[in-house]
């Protein structure tokens, strides 16, 4: 009976070891996603029902709070800067040489008619420290193998109640991303993809963003450049830097 | 003094073809200044009785953060409804409303929104709320006719709504259009929808709450409530006062070119008769009329243009008056743009005092104007002007 019970023991152990926690799961999602701070520079293509837009850019972010973008092309919005510290935002646009404040519901608006939100596009939260986790099963996307991890809120202060989760199971990247309304209605979709080591870490270089409501095909968000943990000046955080 | 009057008009009227043009002149500004003071007149109080009847009631009461001019607001801008004002909320006596922003996506395309939860059961606005009651099993919405024109929406539509809750978190769902209302004010329709009060608090999580509390006209807005303040009618209906003064000020440019016009004509034809008719004073004065009643005579007669004036103006004026008055006049498509409340057609509104004052305004401005070259015959000397010797 004792030499029974150690190989079972051992089998149980071996699974469980080869399955981890969502919360495992979600606390290397992050470690990959997440950074105390972010520089890099990328290529938004906006694909409108009529037209294809491309806007480039440059980010700063550090931590969740503090986020800082310019915009690089096209000439028409060339030198419009962004700032956002907490849940407020600036925007300094060059042909007027002004600064407007966005805040409360504003930040919910499209970034220049694209699938992505203010809020989309400047912020960088750990999932850990707003959802909790459940394997819900598993599914292969891009021919990788996944784990399907839905997200529930545990505070009721986050943008999306629910989310919906496919994470690589050997990169533990997410390759796909479901954002759920309270009401359970589909909002957003995200799928990731070009999915490359940068400084140790695995990093999507491509994300496309859908808002499922809306028409059109979608935006393109495109990592040019990036690079995680690098020392940011605190100036560019604060609204002098907008007019510089 | 009879006699100045009879022999001014007999001299009035023989003077013909020059007094008549003097007349036509100055009755075209009597109609003028009367048809666009009334027309100013027309559209305030049909602009300020429509947004009475259909936004701010006798007053309105706002919860102490909301501003209507920062959108920024809106988040904080919520509180529960005072309980000394829960009984009129009850029997209707006052519309409460909750605004919150939101998105909707008519036919795919997306577009910001204000949501606006109203009491179903309030009789105060015109804003058919009763609908809702008939309707109570999906989510039912009633938006204005620019909306629904705007947006592409139809009766019977179901649009996807979008909003965050009061915690921040999205939340979407379909609502039913069960009606599109005609309204001139375009602050309760111009990219607005309007929901049950109780759906949109539950939508939002903030039971009981509202943003403004619409009171009664007949209410009496005494009762004090701590975190709202009360809004009066002069205030809630500034916009629409500053706007017409404004207009007002306008229309007083053009006043003053229209009376100098006919001010310089009567002007003019006082000069030119003290000088032709020199002789004339002599005699007057040689028969005995002290120079006062000479000057009186010439005053008379340049007044009295602007009694002839006033009689030709009723004469052609009242007709086309009265028939813009029950016509009314259009208004371009698109002046709702403006933010204010236009109807399609606005109705001049042509009041006694109105009437009363522009005559006596002419009246006083032509026997000024009359009188001033009059002064030259008080230094005459009547035996020159007996013999026409020019002075």
């Amino acid at each position: 009976m004792r030499k029974l019970v150690i190989p079972v023991l051992m089998l149980c152990f071996s699974i469980n070891a080869q399955t981890p926690s969502a919360k495992d799961i979600i606390e290397k999602v992050d470690k990959n996603m997440s950074a105390d701070s972010r520089v890099f520079t990328s290529k938004m293509v906006i694909h409108n029902p009529r037209n294809t837009r491309t806007v480039e850019s440059k980010s700063w972010s550090m931590g969740e709070k503090k986020s800082y973008t310019e915009y690089l092309s096209p000439p028409r919005e060339q030198g419009t800067k962004m700032l956002k510290l907490e849940d407020q935002l600036w925007i300094f646009s060059p042909s007027t040489d002004r600064i407007i404040q966005i805040s409360g519901h504003m930040l919910r608006q499209s970034v220049m008619g694209s699938d992505l939100s203010y809020e989309d596009m400047m912020e960088d939260p750990h999932l850990l420290n707003h959802y909790t986790g459940k394997i819900n099963g598993e599914e292969k996307i891009a021919d990788r193998n996944c784990w399907i991890i839905t997200l529930t809120a545990n505070t009721p202060d986050v943008a999306y109640q629910t989310q919906k989760v496919w994470v690589d199971k050997d990169r533990f990247i997410p390759l796909k991303k479901e954002l759920y309304a309270k009401s359970g209605v589909l909002l957003k979709r995200m799928e990731l993809s070009d999915v490359l080591q940068i400084q140790g870490r695995w990093f999507p270089k491509k994300i496309l963003f859908k808002d499922v409501l809306k028409e059109g095909d979608g935006t393109e968000f495109q990592i040019m450049e990036i690079e995680f943990n690098t020392k940011i000046p605190e100036y560019i955080f604060s609204k002098a830097s907008l007019k510089k | 003094m009879k006699l100045l009057f009879k022999l001014a008009a007999k001299n009035l009227i023989g003077a013909g073809l020059r007094t008549w043009l003097n007349v036509i002149v100055l009755s075209f500004s009597f109609l003028i200044i009367i048809w666009h003071k009334g027309l100013l007149d027309g559209w305030d109080r049909q602009a300020k009785n429509e947004t009475i009847s259909w936004e701010t009631g006798g007053g309105q009461y706002w919860q102490e953060n909301y501003d209507p001019y920062d959108p920024f607001s809106l988040t904080e801008a919520h509180s529960g409804i005072p309980p000394s004002f829960n009984t009129l909320v009850s029997k209707g006596n006052i519309a409460a409303i909750l605004i919150t922003q939101g998105t909707i996506y008519p036919s795919g395309r997306i577009q910001s929104i204000l949501i606006k939860g109203i009491s179903s059961n309030q009789k105060l606005l015109k804003i058919p709320s009763a609908l809702f009651i008939k309707n109570s099993e999906e989510v039912p919405a009633l938006i204005g006719r620019n909306t629904a024109t705007d947006n592409r929406i139809k009766e019977g539509d179901l649009i996807t709504l979008r909003w965050r809750d009061v915690h921040g978190t999205f939340d979407a769902g379909n609502i039913k259009v069960i009606g599109i209302f005609d309204s001139d004010v375009p602050t309760v329709d111009m990219g607005q929808i309007w929901l049950p009060l109780d759906r949109l608090q539950k939508m939002m999580d903030m039971p009981g709450e509202a943003t403004i509390l619409v009171w009664n006209k007949e209410e009496q807005h005494s009762t004090i409530s701590q975190g709202w303040k009360f809004k009066t009618n002069e205030v809630l209906l500034k916009s629409i006062t500053d706007l017409i003064k404004m207009k007002s000020v306008g229309g007083i440019v053009l006043y003053i070119i229209l009376m100098s016009l006919a001010m310089l004509a009567i002007f003019d034809t006082q000069v030119l008769s003290i000088f032709r008719r020199q002789k004339e004073i002599g005699t007057y004065i040689a028969l005995g009329m002290t120079r006062g009643e000479v000057v009186g005579l010439f005053t008379i007669e340049g007044s009295l243009n602007s009694v002839l004036a006033g009689l030709l103006a009723a004469l052609y004026g009242i007709p086309l008056l009265a028939m813009q008055a029950s016509h009314g006049m259009s208004m371009p498509g698109g002046s709702k743009g403006f933010g204010l409340a236009v109807a399609d057609r606005i109705y001049p509104a042509y009041s006694l005092g109105l009437i009363v004052t522009t005559i006596l305004l002419i009246l006083l401005t032509t026997t000024i104007v009359s009188y001033l070259p009059s002064r030259k015959i008080a230094k005459m000397k009547p035996t020159e002007a007996l013999r026409g010797k020019i002075q």
